[in-house]
């Protein structure tokens, strides 16, 4: 996988930048009310001639979990790709419709897309740890972001290590190998990773997928833990995980956001008939 | 309603919701039979209700049972979550139903020996027509999963209540009237009390029907007739 993909190149970030585009979130009604993080407006997203998404409009609520459910295909993966621009690696791949983070569109001329990314930290599917030791992994993105001196990273790396819940397996070996951790190991590590530049948002597509249940658990309660600080979207295959992790759920199927709400309610009086049948596992 | 992709799951959740209908027709049964008894009389038909009490017992354990085994290895959602739910509620509603037609068979007994109370026993009757039509139509409502049959079903408790208030007068006329029957009316004031009873779980059942359906639950106030202000 291409780094660019996943992190960012070396530029440095201006924090005045960086300060423009944060500003205080608004209240949304969608949300019942909770500040809303992301705002998705008429998003349609085309691979080719191919239409991927159709007019999908969400609010993702900031400090709050929010799982995106469907069947295969259904576009999930490709809207959570939108939210960080990772659409733009794809070649053919178009994305119209407004996407706002705290009210500033990230699809702007003017927003560098590492930068954005940088915000917007991501975990994907299979764990990728870069070819490089455990403290490594974690400094990398401070070091391309400038965003600590070399007394600071130390610190930095050990507190999100902690936060990640990695810190006490992996504290005597740091300067080990990261691919030389277990796969909920290195998930976690991934994490930190993402946590350590100070993200806003972080998107997790199936995070679990590759993970037994034990380790399932563990990024489960790292979710848990850090949604009050961070706003978190997921992917996730199993209803069960999206009903354990998040607030709220959106089920997406055939490209269309078929319908959004609290967690608690989708998963025991869903409105949609279509969402019945998937979560009931009627679906054909 | 579309099926199940696994097949073995839509199975266990339709054998789940027979056993609960199959155990509401046992019940109603039994409050037929116990209605039967108190009215004409019938020791035997009482002793047969007491008897058979068990089966009920034994059907609500076997649909808790099996409600919880689905829960633990189907992890049910939605409609199928509610349905779950929903049977492990109702079978325990029935089988207090249950014990009360027993109670009320178990009084009867005692009843027959003293006079019979002619006036007092249509309406004793009356009363527990009334419950059975109730309990049977709140148990369609559910096999035929007609939320507008159980709606009507919660909505008419207050009928109950009425009829009960009414023979509390009565009842209280007689034992004021002939110290004698006293026994016999307090044991009647029971089965009076044990019929209306009947009638709130059949509306509890009318509830859980309603939210297995819709997913709501029902809010508005029942209308409903003080036992007490009615006894002053």
């Amino acid at each position: 996988m291409n780094l660019r993909n996943t992190y960012n190149s070396g530029n440095s970030m201006p924090s005045d930048q960086l300060e423009a585009a944060i500003q205080p979130a608004a209240a949304s009604e969608a949300l019942g009310g909770a500040p809303v993080k992301i705002a998705a407006r008429d998003v349609n997203v085309f691979y080719g001639e191919k239409q991927a998404l159709f007019d999908v409009a969400l609010d993702v609520g900031a400090q709050a979990v929010t799982a995106l459910i469907g069947p295969s295909g259904c576009g999930k993966s490709t809207f959570l790709r939108c939210i960080n621009r990772m659409n733009d690696t794809i070649p053919g791949c178009r994305v119209l419709g407004r996407i706002e983070i705290d009210g500033a569109d990230v699809n702007d001329r003017g927003l560098d897309p590492v930068l954005l990314r940088a915000r917007v930290g991501m975990v994907f599917q299979k764990p990728n740890p870069f070819p490089k030791s455990i403290f490594e992994n974690v400094a990398y993105g401070l070091r391309i972001h400038g965003l600590a001196n070399k007394s600071e990273v130390g610190d930095i790396v050990e507190a999100s290590l902690k936060r990640a819940g990695l810190w006490a397996e992996v504290s005597d070996r740091l300067h080990a190998s990261g691919s030389s951790l277990s796969g909920g190991q290195q998930q976690r590590l991934v994490i930190a990773r993402a946590i350590a530049v100070n993200p806003e948002v972080i998107l997790m597509d199936e995070p679990c997928s590759a993970l037994d249940p034990i380790a399932t658990a563990r990024i489960e309660e790292l979710i848990d833990e850090l949604r009050t600080q961070y706003c978190i979207v997921i992917v996730t295959h199993s209803m069960a995980q999206a009903a354990r992790v998040s607030q709220r759920t959106a089920f997406f199927h055939m490209g269309k956001l078929v319908e959004a709400g609290r967690t608690d309610e989708m998963f025991t009086n869903p409105r949609d008939s279509r969402t019945q049948d998937y979560i009931t596992g009627r679906f054909g | 309603m579309s099926e199940h992709i696994v097949k073995s799951y839509e199975d266990e959740l339709n054998t789940l919701m027979a056993e609960c209908a199959r155990m509401g027709g046992l019940a109603e049964a039994q409050v037929a039979d116990a209605l039967e008894a108190v009215v004409k009389r019938d020791a035997t038909l009482a002793e047969t209700v007491i008897g058979r009490d068990g089966r009920l017992d034994a059907l609500e354990a076997e649909i808790e049972r099996k409600a919880i085994k689905l829960i633990a290895l189907r992890q049910p959602m939605a409609n199928d979550l509610r349905r779950t739910v929903g049977a492990m509620k109702i079978a325990g509603n029935l089988e207090r139903i249950g014990d009360l037609a027993k109670n009320i068979a178990k009084r009867t007994v005692v009843i027959i020996e003293a006079e019979p109370m002619t006036p007092l026993t249509r309406a004793i009757e009356r009363l527990g027509r009334l419950v059975l039509t109730r309990l049977k139509d709140v148990l369609d409502s559910y096999t035929a999963n007609e939320v507008e049959r159980a709606v009507s079903v919660w909505s008419r408790d207050h009928e109950v209540d009425e009829h009960y208030n009414s023979l509390f007068r009565e009842l209280l006329t007689y034992m004021m009237g002939d110290p004698r029957t006293i026994t016999a009316c307090a044991h009647l004031l029971f089965v009076a009390k044990n019929f209306e009873r009947i009638g709130d779980h059949a509306t509890n059942i009318a509830e859980i029907v309603h939210y297995e359906i819709t997913g709501e639950e029902m809010i508005a106030e029942r209308p409903k007739t003080d036992a007490f202000a009615a006894s002053e």
